[in-house]
């Protein structure tokens, strides 16, 4: 143990953890994957910022009903990508839908990372009883099909943005608990934990302080990834109806609203799929990024 | 041995009824909202709910409602759905059959995609095949089903129109209207089972033995078949059985969006109508099957692998 500790990274604070993860998105030049998966997140969280100004027309103003891609409306703005059978403007749908995606997905993705981490350093820090029993309840969540999960969970306590949330983290938080778990029963006997233990310091301070920062790596590939997922998830509770309610845009409920009309209309449903897709890819592409960049130093 | 059998079939039973207890939590006690204005609409008279739950027997103690409930289950009386008008039995096997045909199909096409992929990516880690054949993955597991299905529809049904684009089956069993369900559940989940069979792959082929194999000169192939797929083969297994789990999820969306009459779109309708009886019902058998899938997977992982095994 001794001489391993000179390998080993210092112990440190949130100042230096955050310096360095600004650092290895740096590294991210060095893969062009993670860097198309950066091209795209970018694109779409600058999208979701702006939207008010990008978007042209109110999304859910009733305007013109299925009007071609490029129509003239008569406000003298164009319909670029046309609308919908309730004549809604499509682009600006998309546009604000962006926004409605990256709001609540990044929400309940940290959400579901508040509860998994806790859960996580507990189940690996105390060890004994509480891991015994925190694993076991995640075990059995982790034990349902996903989105029976889900349909049960929202059907019983109805569609809302924040039951969508904390389906969510219900749902999801157990995998990230596993993963803290044997990050931090790896962690927890490193050098840096024994001397902050001799130093008399508390357990949720070394915890939060001294290992959770050094677990930083591999959360933060996954965290991407299961961002990715959670996009999927809302996606598909809005396509099953069981999404946020109507009218506010959201890129499930759009293809859910338009897909009877694909034969006519293909339009209307590809563009919200396109939208979904690319974002999903851009979280998965970074992740592979980041990956591809932790495995190499 | 039959000391860890036990346990882990003891930990499958232990799962099955605390999700039951949690189903029925949910579902029939009055946390999320009453079930009697669930059954019967918002505009029902409270004389009329109340017999309803004197009717259902509604109005006993809720653990002697839970034994009973439980005891239906494990006697295989399902109850009464109240949107079919019947037993729930009648509504269910049918349905289960459909969804066991459509996921035997995606088994049947996924599995040996993703393990020749995942092999050939696996051989030669970091290579232009393995990384093509990872971005490849990547990028199909970015498209959610019902996107995928939208593009499959526009391709295949309204482009090329090669195939019909509902699979509600009505005028009986086609086998056409069972492709384009089944590749959307393919090309969505073979990404994963090829990374995890490539990981297995990878590990494989650094270990001493395979080394070893190649330097006292056998055929590469040889290598490869006799030696390295053996051991590369056993983490596979377990994912394979686990994406059991995932299919169950998978056909929800697949079955909805192509109007198949399987047992996923029967959940959806289910919840979506209220049929509580119908939706308990089908929560469970999503359940048992999945944890009974998880139960054989860990028991046959142990199977597989001897180092597990005798330790």
């Amino acid at each position: 143990m001794a001489t391993k500790s000179t390998t080993e990274m210092p112990s440190v604070g949130y100042g230096a953890a955050i310096l360095r993860v600004i650092k290895s998105f740096g590294l991210l030049r060095e893969s062009w994957v993670g860097m198309i998966g950066a091209f795209l997140v970018l694109f779409w969280v600058l999208v979701a910022i702006f939207a008010p100004w990008i978007a042209q027309f109110d999304p859910n103003a009733n305007i013109l009903p299925f009007a071609k891609p490029g129509t003239m409306a008569a406000s003298g703005h164009t319909f670029w990508l046309g609308t919908d059978h309730m004549g809604r403007d499509l682009l600006s749908r998309i546009v604000w839908g962006a926004r409605t995606v990256l709001t609540f997905a990044p929400l309940a993705t940290l959400s579901a990372y508040t509860v998994g981490i806790l859960m996580g350093l507990m189940a690996g820090y105390r060890g004994g009883l509480v891991d015994d029993i925190l694993s076991r309840i995640s075990d059995i969540i982790l034990s349902f099909p996903v989105l029976v999960l889900y349909i049960i969970v929202i059907a019983t306590i109805g569609a809302s943005g924040f039951n969508i949330v904390l389906a969510i983290t219900f749902a999801s938080s157990p995998g990230i608990m596993r993963i803290v778990r044997g990050l931090t029963l790896d962690l927890r006997n490193r050098d840096y934990v024994a001397a902050a233990q001799t130093r008399g310091e508390s357990d949720w301070r070394i915890m939060l302080f001294e290992i959770l920062p050094n677990a930083r790596g591999p959360l933060i590939v996954d965290a991407c990834l299961r961002l990715g997922y959670v996009i999927i998830t809302i996606g598909v509770l809005g396509f099953l109806g069981l999404g946020l309610p109507p009218p506010d845009p959201d890129w499930g409920g759009m293809v859910n609203e338009t897909r009877q009309m694909a034969m006519v209309f293909p339009y209307m449903t590809l563009f919200p799929c396109i939208a979904i897709s690319s974002l999903i890819l851009g979280f998965n592409l970074l992740a592979d990024g980041l990956r591809e960049i932790s495995l190499r130093d | 041995m039959v000391l860890l059998l036990l346990k882990r079939i003891g930990f499958m039973f232990f799962t099955m009824i605390v999700v039951s207890i949690i189903l029925f939590m949910l579902l029939e006690t009055g946390l999320t909202g009453d079930p009697a204005t669930r059954v019967l609409g918002n505009f029902a008279s409270d004389a009329q709910k109340e017999s309803w739950r004197n009717q259902h027997g509604y109005n006993q103690p809720v653990v002697v409602r839970y034994a009973k409930w439980l005891g239906n289950f494990a006697t295989g009386n399902l109850g009464t759905s109240i949107r079919y008008k019947g037993p729930v039995k009648d509504v269910l096997l049918p349905r289960l059959w459909n969804t066991a045909i459509l996921g035997f199909w995606t088994f049947a096409i996924m599995i040996p995609l993703s393990l020749i992929l995942g092999v050939l990516s696996g051989m030669k880690e970091g290579s232009l095949l393995d990384r093509s054949i990872s971005i490849f993955g990547i990028l199909t597991t970015s498209v959610p089903e019902f996107a995928s299905a939208v593009f499959f529809s526009a391709l295949f049904v309204f482009g090329l129109k090669w195939l019909p684009g509902t699979s509600s089956m009505s005028g009986g069993f086609e086998f056409k209207q069972l492709i384009l369900p089944a590749m959307v559940l393919v090309v969505y989940d073979f990404g994963y089972v090829a990374r995890m069979t490539r990981a297995s792959m990878a590990e494989v082929m650094q270990s001493q033995y395979v080394r070893s194999a190649i330097l006292k000169g056998l055929p590469y192939r040889q290598v490869i078949i006799r030696h390295a797929l053996r051991n590369a083969l056993i983490a596979p297994f377990t994912v394979i059985m686990l994406q059991i789990n995932w299919l169950l999820s998978g056909v929800i969306v697949v079955e909805f969006f192509f109007a198949y009459k399987g047992f996923g779109a029967l959940l959806l309708e289910a919840s979506l109508n209220n049929d509580i009886v119908l939706l308990e019902a089908c929560a469970m058998v999503a359940v048992v099957v999945a944890v009974g899938s998880q139960t054989i997977a860990d028991i046959g992982y142990t199977f597989l692998n001897p180092r597990i095994r005798f330790t």
